[in-house]
């Protein structure tokens, strides 16, 4: 089982390194989001900084949500994705390493580029570090919810919109934990609170979501 | 009594027919009641004055919508689970009642909320959770709109219902605690002084006029379904050959 795991994890980081050009449109389209968000409230320092984590938290969801339609989409499209619901390995297992898998391609390079665009709202260095923290637990877990939206649209028309109308609403509570974190850390009240809350998310979102996205790709390729 | 007998469209056909009707009648009785009493035998609130006798309507509503959720996920997983015909079309046929009585609940809100807190729209708990259910709803009729083989559009807006009804309390406890972090107490609903009885019995009047609304148009919505997806069976062609 760990075999397949790690077969899986390689073969799609493989295919996402060849293919980097994916992966720089979802960080690109993320830090052109958030770019655009002092173009139209104004250049004041001190509301930027109050918007900032925020803004760039709903930046990160909407680029992490750009690339969900890629998790299972290649594979339904090639056929590699009814070879894994026929193999022996339990498909809950296949799809936990296919999502840490997109979530290392796409998800890890918005953490990384986002004390970027913290200090580009002067954000400071406890929030920057929080915001930082929070993205880092709140992004797998809006790749795994994102997952079961991804299986239940796949091979549908208007894909991409139906799919952020699903998906969407369920993101609410990651993103007002998450950007509330950054947010409480800048008031000097402390983050570890919400941080604890989003790594409960995780742990819950990890143990269930890969199961439901199973039953969903079940579902979509029957 | 044998509960599987009526499982089956053909059979569940006609009672659906019947119940429709009755609950229909009821409806209109309760909701005839339950507005003669906001209207008429409810006294006018000492600080909003008439303009809170809209929370008949909405309270009624709001109530609806979140329980409408509830059901309809009970039948889409009961569905799912089973394997059952009739329960994912009864779970389609609650959504769009579900999703009319969310609308309501925040349009109405919005109207009382225009004379009583001076604003059309605020950033509250309730409020906000219940803009998100509306969308929870949109989501699960999109999903199923756009899947053509019904089988694979009713297993697929089970999962989705099911998800949804996982997430309603804990986007309703992040709403909440998102919305206390922010504005501290401005407006609050739950603040309200204690109810007259009549004012009570009015609003609950209204809730089982509402109930017994929503169930006679999901009865008829199943209806519809049945015979849409049953056309080409003996009993749907004779029904429809009656008609005609």
């Amino acid at each position: 089982m760990l075999a397949a795991v790690r077969c899986i994890l390689r073969r799609d980081l493989l295919l996402a390194a060849r293919r980097r050009s994916d992966v720089f449109t979802v960080v690109l389209f993320f830090i052109i989001v958030a770019s655009l968000f002092p173009l139209g409230v104004g250049p004041d320092p001190a509301l930027l900084r109050m918007i900032a984590p925020g803004v760039i938290w709903v930046a990160a969801l909407l680029a992490s949500m750009l690339a969900l339609h890629r998790v299972f989409a290649a594979d339904h499209a090639d056929g590699t994705l009814e070879q894994m619901l026929l193999g022996a390995t339990p498909l809950g297992v296949t799809v936990a390493a296919k999502v840490a898998a997109h979530w290392l391609a796409s998800g890890l390079p918005l953490v990384l580029i986002a004390p970027l665009l913290a200090l580009q709202f002067d954000l400071d260095q406890k929030s920057l570090g929080t915001l930082v923290v929070s993205l880092a637990l709140g992004t797998p877990v809006l790749s795994l919810i994102g997952a079961i939206g991804a299986a239940l649209t796949l091979g549908l028309r208007g894909g991409g919109a139906l799919l952020s109308l699903l998906v969407l609403p369920l993101y609410v509570p990651v993103l007002i934990i998450g950007a509330g974190a950054a947010e409480a850390a800048g008031s000097g009240l402390g983050g570890e609170a919400q941080l604890l809350l989003l790594a409960a998310f995780l742990v819950a979102a990890g143990a269930f979501a890969p199961w439901a996205t199973a039953v969903a790709l079940r579902i979509s390729v029957e | 009594m044998n509960w599987y007998k009526y499982s089956s469209p053909q059979t569940f056909f006609p009672l659906a027919g019947a119940l429709a009707k009755a609950f229909g009648a009821l409806a209109v009785v309760a909701c005839a009641i339950g507005l003669y009493i906001g209207f008429f035998v409810a006294p006018t609130d000492a600080q909003q004055g008439e303009a809170y006798r809209i929370i008949f309507i909405h309270v009624a509503a709001a109530w609806m919508s979140m329980f409408l959720y509830v059901v309809m996920a009970f039948w889409a997983g009961l569905g799912l689970a089973l394997n059952t015909r009739l329960s994912a079309m009864m779970a389609r046929a609650i959504a769009p009642t579900g999703a009319l009585f969310t609308f309501i609940a925040l349009w109405t809100g919005s109207l009382w909320g225009r004379p009583t807190w001076g604003t059309w729209w605020v950033w509250d708990a309730r409020l906000t959770s219940e803009l998100i259910l509306l969308f929870l709803y949109f989501g699960f009729m999109a999903l199923q709109a756009s899947i053509d083989d019904v089988r694979r559009a009713d297993k697929a807006g089970a999962v989705l219902a099911l998800v949804g009804v996982v997430n309603v309390p804990i986007i309703y406890f992040s709403v909440k605690w998102w919305n206390t972090l922010h504005q501290g107490a401005s407006v609050s609903l739950t603040k309200a002084p204690s109810m007259a009885a009549t004012m009570l019995a009015g609003m609950l009047a209204m809730a089982l006029g509402f109930w017994f609304y929503s169930i006679a148009a999901a009865m008829t919505r199943a209806r519809c379904i049945m015979l849409e997806r049953e056309r080409s069976t003996e009993w749907a062609t004779e029904y429809l050959g009656e008609r005609a």
